[in-house]
């Protein structure tokens, strides 16, 4: 399957997301509207409001965590949802500028707050078809 | 889970011995259906946490344990720092302090009956819940710290409860030791306007009417009575301790080949209790634990603004306070030796029998009330620790239903709707913001809290004082 796509995966207690592209970009990318789709539908999140988020890590797998949490991080202390993300990354370099708008409990009828991303079944890796994958599970 | 992998010691026990790189025994108790419902991930991860540095004793899982972070839900373990024992920020969770207090109203289920429908419109209209909600308080940088040193005490100096609530919190509603210079400025940026709010999730706050007592005595000495409506708050450190968690989890990941610790799970990331990093993640645990018994504290004075406005004259008196994710320096007798061990308890209830000097005087020859939260709609237990509780598993007894299946599952078998005109048939009122979050949360989704209980009774981690069914439920 080529594109890019999002998708959850189940975990016990809580939820996987994992976000598929042609680059680690778009599988970030991905994996983020993945965890806004735990709370709600992104589609009914409106790109009004840029948020810069940076971070840095030792290797791809710890990024993709820290980008995760970073997004929390926004998403709590602003009580905003993200629907769109620029994303550039240089080596274990993250740029990214997510967009989106405060919560509106009627509208978005937001299930559930995501407490953090977490290592349980994380991984980024490239397939034969030079697909992204990266993944993990989101404690709710 | 197979239960042919196990030694079974009794009904309701079950142990490995050590293989491979486990330094001590794991050990379930549960009944052998709960055994079987368990997922395989509860044995791999118990056998982690059984290989960590400085382990005292086994490696101990409750009759709801699941699948978790690195430890199993439903984990217990301790470790000696002398021994090289570690602390573990995947040990004690994201929700640090996640909880459970109850309160006693004096109110029978007839006297609120007529009320009921105003009680949960006017409890969902003071009690922030759910995503993006904000609490009245704003804490400026000085009045955060306070707080972080504070806990329950610091809500109550601000006029949030009554100083006799204080005593029937664990540590009397402080926890020494914390140290909010350990708390990062993201955490407290998350914490800011999240103090007095309820969550989402599994938290909750509910209206319960006393369906069963199964202990006369206990009962009496905890104030409940058949038939009496009480009000019990399940929530922990909100966004504060999950940064916490997220935090101390990475760097105790990063630091771990420095200690000379091998991960076999990114999850079980850990620190030597004598390290600095051991010690700063102590510190501000330790603040996070205060900001849940802050927060449980506001949210009960929300509470009785209610009772204030609906039932003028009620008083609504704290039976106890206990929370199910923490880590704790306590001594315990093993081998015969007394020792000071830091105690894991990862969706596990502290559960001290008679005559701890850690309980208040007034319950200290009955033991510790062990509140057990079910899930919306089921019911929920009261219980307390016992003597023979001492030397199981740290006097530690389970914290809840635990899931049965995936938030997903639920969504695909409940419609959210659906299930809160069906609750409402059952005279059970829900009020959420979200109906998705009430199907995730459909009582179908989780184990059977009955079986739980049933089991942690018969095992002697507590004794069963009474039940408590849902009248109305505040979800976040």
């Amino acid at each position: 399957m080529s594109g890019r796509y999002w998708e959850h995966f189940p975990h016990q207690a809580d939820m996987g997301v994992r976000g598929v592209g042609p680059s680690r970009e778009a599988a970030f990318e991905q994996a983020a509207l993945a965890m806004t789709a735990v709370v709600t539908d992104p589609a009914r999140v409106l790109p009004a409001t840029p948020v810069d988020i940076r971070c840095e890590a030792p290797d791809d797998e710890l990024l993709l965590v820290d980008w995760l949490n970073a997004l929390i991080l926004e998403m709590a202390a602003r009580h905003m949802l993200f629907s769109h993300f620029d994303i550039t990354l240089e080596g274990q370099r993250l740029n990214a500028v997510a967009w989106g708008e405060p919560v509106d409990p009627e509208r978005h009828q937001p299930a559930v707050e995501i407490k953090g991303a977490t290592y349980t079944e994380l991984s980024v890796s490239q397939n034969e078809s030079d697909q992204w994958q990266a993944q993990c599970v989101v404690d709710v | 889970m197979n239960p042919s992998r196990f030694q079974q010691v009794s009904n309701v026990e079950w142990r490995i011995e050590p293989f491979g790189a486990m330094r001590v025994p794991a050990v379930i108790y549960a009944d052998e259906a709960l055994i079987r419902e368990m997922d395989d991930k509860v044995l791999e991860q118990l056998t982690n946490v059984a290989a960590l540095p400085g382990i005292v004793e086994a490696a101990y899982a409750m009759p709801d344990a699941h699948w978790g972070y690195g430890f199993p839900i439903g984990g217990v373990a301790a470790f000696d720092a002398e021994e090289g024992g570690v602390v573990s920020a995947g040990g004690v969770g994201f929700d640090i302090s996640c909880g459970v207090r109850t309160l006693h109203t004096g109110l029978r289920a007839a006297d609120i009956a007529p009320l009921k429908q105003r009680f949960a419109d006017r409890l969902f209209a003071n009690i922030p819940a759910g995503v993006g909600s904000t609490g009245q308080l704003r804490l400026n940088p000085g009045e955060m710290d306070a707080m972080l040193r504070g806990g329950a005490r610091w809500a109550v100096d601000r006029g949030y409860g009554s100083v006799a609530d204080l005593d029937r919190i664990e540590e009397h509603g402080c926890m020494a030791g914390a140290e909010p210079g350990q708390v990062s400025e993201q955490a407290k940026r998350r914490q800011r306007d999240e103090i007095g709010t309820l969550g989402s999730g599994n938290h909750y706050l509910e209206l319960q009417e006393v369906v069963e007592i199964y202990d006369d005595k206990a009962a009496e000495r905890f104030r409940l009575r058949q038939g009496e409506v009480v009000v019990s708050i399940h929530c922990g450190s909100r966004g504060l301790g999950h940064q916490i968690g997220t935090e101390f989890l990475r760097q105790m990941v990063i630091a771990a080949p420095g200690h000379g610790i091998v991960l076999p799970d990114r999850e079980l990331a850990c620190a030597p209790i004598n390290s600095t990093l051991g010690q700063a993640y102590l510190g501000a645990m330790r603040a996070a634990i205060n900001c849940a018994l802050a927060n449980r504290q506001v949210l009960t004075h929300l509470a009785r603004e209610v009772f204030a406005d609906l039932l003028p004259g009620t008083h609504l008196n704290l039976i106890y306070d206990v929370s199910h994710n923490t880590c704790k320096l306590e001594p315990h007798t093993v081998d015969g030796r007394s020792r000071r061990l830091y105690v894991h308890r990862k969706g596990a209830t502290r559960a001290f029998g008679p005559g701890h000097p850690a309980l208040p005087a007034d319950l200290r020859d009955i033991g510790q009330p062990v509140l057990i939260g079910g899930s919306m709609g089921t019911a929920s237990y009261i219980l307390a620790g016992t003597e023979e509780g001492m030397t199981r598993a740290f006097s530690s007894a389970c914290h809840g239903a635990g899931r049965a299946m995936s938030r997903h599952q639920a969504t695909r078998q409940w419609h959210g709707r659906a299930l809160v005109d069906e609750l409402a048939s059952q005279g059970i009122l829900i009020r959420s913001p979200s109906l998705r979050g009430v199907a995730e949360e459909a009582p179908g989704a989780y184990k059977d809290v009955s079986a739980v209980v049933e089991a942690a009774h018969r095992a002697g981690l507590a004794r069963k004082v009474a039940k408590l069914r849902p009248l109305v439920c505040i979800k976040g």
